[in-house]
């Protein structure tokens, strides 16, 4: 009798784990493939949250604690949801010595906002990058997907008032 | 296909370009892009007249990465090309009424300055020349043609043999020497064997992988699919940072444009070789540019590294021997192959050959990337090819080598740029970022960001990282808030001593070296900061000694 592998089912009939199924199928559903599979829950749901992890790690057949382990151990990975608008904030060497941190102090002080959270409405979260490789345009923001370089304090603010 | 075929192809597409009258270049690196390149181009193709007279072209990353959007204009006969600055959507119209008869003096970027003159690309030589999406442009550029003559009329050995010859040296920061790596994983009698193209280019202020991914993604996959060819393996990866979406995306078209033509696949031009490239996402975490961590990420794994030997070469990726060079290193093959070993070891060096690229950046006035050959000293890079520190500052230090490297002072600016002369004063070549700092920037602060860089990117298997990182952090922190002694001073030393001698990865022996090349330039900054010794009472010394241990 041939082997067939029982499909888990996804946690809701939401039409976005498709694309997940796609990214598993594609690498054979094999377990080296989670940081892979990881990456388009996050990108199609935005974090990722535990009844999304439980279905990666039955859909790969892997243990839940390694798929936490993993989620947890990379940077780029979150378990919270994020705001509706996120303010990505370079903290690169470039982005530090010209004046990143008063970026984010200033972005923290009017929004109430601390450093990696989102404001208790929802609507801006506030998150430092390592490096985002525009050290041509130090200090940049990554705002709402889109790169804002050489900025001030009063600039950035203006730019989030705008989008927001 | 055969080299012949290749050959003609390349003529026929440069045949084609020549039928043009006027190149417009517009540069769509991501600096450039992020500042509005694409409205640019947009507006350039617009205004392009009709016909073949003039061609619009997205390239790679042009360098001076402070003056964009950059456009270049190339027009036939002409042998200087001439490069605007800082443009703008609405400069399309003039800057396409003026090709063939003026420049457009508003907007002009002047390429006689040194940032120009004083570079020698090797590595960046297609960079902001050719299409990156376009295989086509690689072609005509005498791309793939190494891969091709080496598989059709040398052997493995002899590939191998050009590499030792050459001297390259890991571009990744080690620099271990290319050839002697190769051999050991080549030597391995082993069935199945990788090659991995280190693409996750964690050091903050570093950009220069970046810069290559996106702007000659095909020269990275030839002189893998070459390394490949001399040491046996058959699969490939390429473990890039998701932070860079644009560079992922190109890769993987690029993959997909080769395997099309026969370049990459089962049976690369009717030859026994083949060899398969996947591109493996990074989920940012530093460690995982240390070779071990990266293998285990790649296997799905936290990346976490462990103990070494054995090397990668001998058990590597699920086991087998691999392969694991930076794309730098990779970038180097191609022309290596090409144009022989010793061609490439009469550039730089008696001990670091060859050309390396850097990521200028910080209070410097041309930020931007730059190529020169090893060997040349700090002062020309800063002062001429960086044009110096803006806003009439002071220069105070250059810091080489990211988090695992050190801060230099202007003592040190006659220092030749190479490999040995920099570990030799306390820092190290790294990949490549170097950070310009003026007299507005506190040493101390500079030592804390990266030790707090290192405390929160430890991957925490071993003790000296996970816990001695901390703990210099919190001293740091505490020496920089003005509230710290000299013993803690004395203690801050001695735990660099300790994490240096016990980590377990490179990045554990490298997190003090920022702190030490400080202290070891810039002592009064931190001793300035100490509460002097006579203010200390004992009650508090002891309260602060609890705390630390």
């Amino acid at each position: 009798m041939p082997l067939q592998r029982i499909k888990p089912t996804p946690p809701s009939d939401d039409k976005r784990w498709k694309l997940i199924d796609v990214t598993m199928r594609r690498n054979g559903y094999a377990g080296h493939a989670l940081i892979e599979t990881l990456h388009s829950v996050q990108d199609a749901f935005g974090y990722l949250d535990d009844p999304a992890m439980k279905f990666v790690a039955s859909a790969l057949n892997l243990p839940l604690s390694k798929v936490y382990g993993v989620a947890t151990f990379y940077h780029l990975f979150t378990l919270k949801p994020k705001g509706k608008h996120t303010c990505v904030v370079c903290t690169g060497t470039a982005c530090y010595i010209k004046g990143a941190g008063e970026l984010i102090d200033g972005v923290s002080e009017k929004y109430d906002v601390p450093l990696g959270e989102t404001t208790a409405d929802r609507n801006l979260s506030l998150i430092g990058a390592r490096c985002v490789g525009a050290c041509g345009l130090a200090p940049a923001v990554v705002l709402d997907g889109v790169m804002l370089g050489k900025l001030k304090v009063d600039d950035l603010l203006e730019h989030i008032e705008k989008v927001i | 296909m055969h080299i012949d075929e290749l050959n003609e192809l390349a003529e026929q597409i440069r045949t084609q370009h020549q039928s043009c009258q006027h190149c417009v270049r517009v540069c769509m690196a991501a600096s450039c892009q992020s500042s509005g390149a694409d409205d640019v181009l947009k507006r350039l193709e617009d205004a392009a007249p009709e016909g073949d007279q003039v061609q619009v072209k997205s390239v790679g990353c042009m360098g001076l990465c402070s003056a964009g959007p950059l456009v270049e204009v190339r027009s036939r006969g002409d042998d200087q090309p001439i490069m605007y600055q800082h443009v703008e959507s609405q400069d399309a119209e003039e800057i396409m009424g003026s090709l063939g008869d003026s420049v457009v003096q508003r907007l002009e970027c002047p390429t006689s300055i040194p940032f120009f003159q004083r570079q020698q690309k090797i590595v960046l030589e297609n960079s902001g020349i050719i299409d990156p999406e376009d295989i086509e442009d690689y072609i005509a550029a005498d791309g793939y043609s190494a891969l091709v003559e080496a598989l059709t009329e040398s052997s493995p050995a002899e590939v191998l043999n050009e590499v030792n010859l050459s001297g390259l040296r890991g571009r990744g920061g080690g620099g271990y020497p290319t050839g002697l790596k190769w051999s050991t994983v080549a030597k391995m009698p082993a069935t199945q064997k990788y090659v991995i193209c280190n693409a996750d280019e964690g050091d903050p202020g570093a950009f220069m992988d970046r810069a290559v991914l996106e702007s000659d993604p095909h020269r990275i996959l030839e002189g893998m699919a070459l390394a490949a060819y001399a040491v046996g393996a058959n699969r490939g990866y390429i473990y890039v940072r998701a932070e860079y979406p644009l560079a992922i995306d190109r890769l993987k078209k690029s993959i997909r444009q080769a395997t099309r033509k026969g370049l990459l696949g089962a049976n690369v031009c009717d030859t026994p070789f083949s060899f398969d490239i996947e591109v493996r996402l990074g989920a940012g975490a530093f460690v995982c540019g240390e070779e071990t961590a990266l293998m285990q990420s790649v296997e799905g794994e936290r990346g976490q590294p462990r103990p070494r030997p054995p090397y990668p070469a001998e058990l590597g990726l699920w086991g087998f021997p691999t392969l694991i060079n930076n794309v730098e290193t990779y970038a180097n093959i191609a022309p290596i192959v090409r144009n022989g070993g010793e061609w490439f070891a009469s550039i730089g060096t008696e001990r670091s050959k060859g050309t390396k690229v850097f990521a200028l950046a910080g209070r410097i006035h041309n930020t931007g990337l730059i190529e020169v050959p090893m060997g040349v000293p700090l002062r020309e890079i800063v002062e001429e090819i960086g044009g110096g520190v803006p806003d009439g500052r002071r220069f105070k230090a250059v810091q080489t080598g990211g988090p695992s490297g050190g801060c230099l002072p202007a003592e040190q600016m006659d220092l030749p740029v190479d490999y040995d002369s920099l570990r030799e004063v306390g820092s190290i070549m790294g990949s490549g970022g170097m950070i310009v700092m003026d007299e507005t920037s506190s040493m101390v602060d500079v030592a804390r960001y990266f030790m707090e860089f290192c405390m929160t990117e430890s991957c925490g298997k071993c003790v000296p990282c996970r816990v001695g990182t901390y703990q210099m952090h919190e001293l740091l922190t505490k020496i920089a808030a003005g509230k710290g002694t000299s013993a803690d001073l004395a203690l801050l030393e001695e735990l660099c001593e300790v994490v240096q001698m016990t980590s377990l990865c490179g990045l554990g022996q490298t997190a003090p070296n920022p702190v030490v090349s400080t202290l070891q330039y810039f002592r009064h900054e931190y001793e300035e900061k100490l509460i002097r010794d006579e203010f200390v009472d004992m009650e508090q010394q002891t309260e602060e000694m609890e705390a630390v241990s």
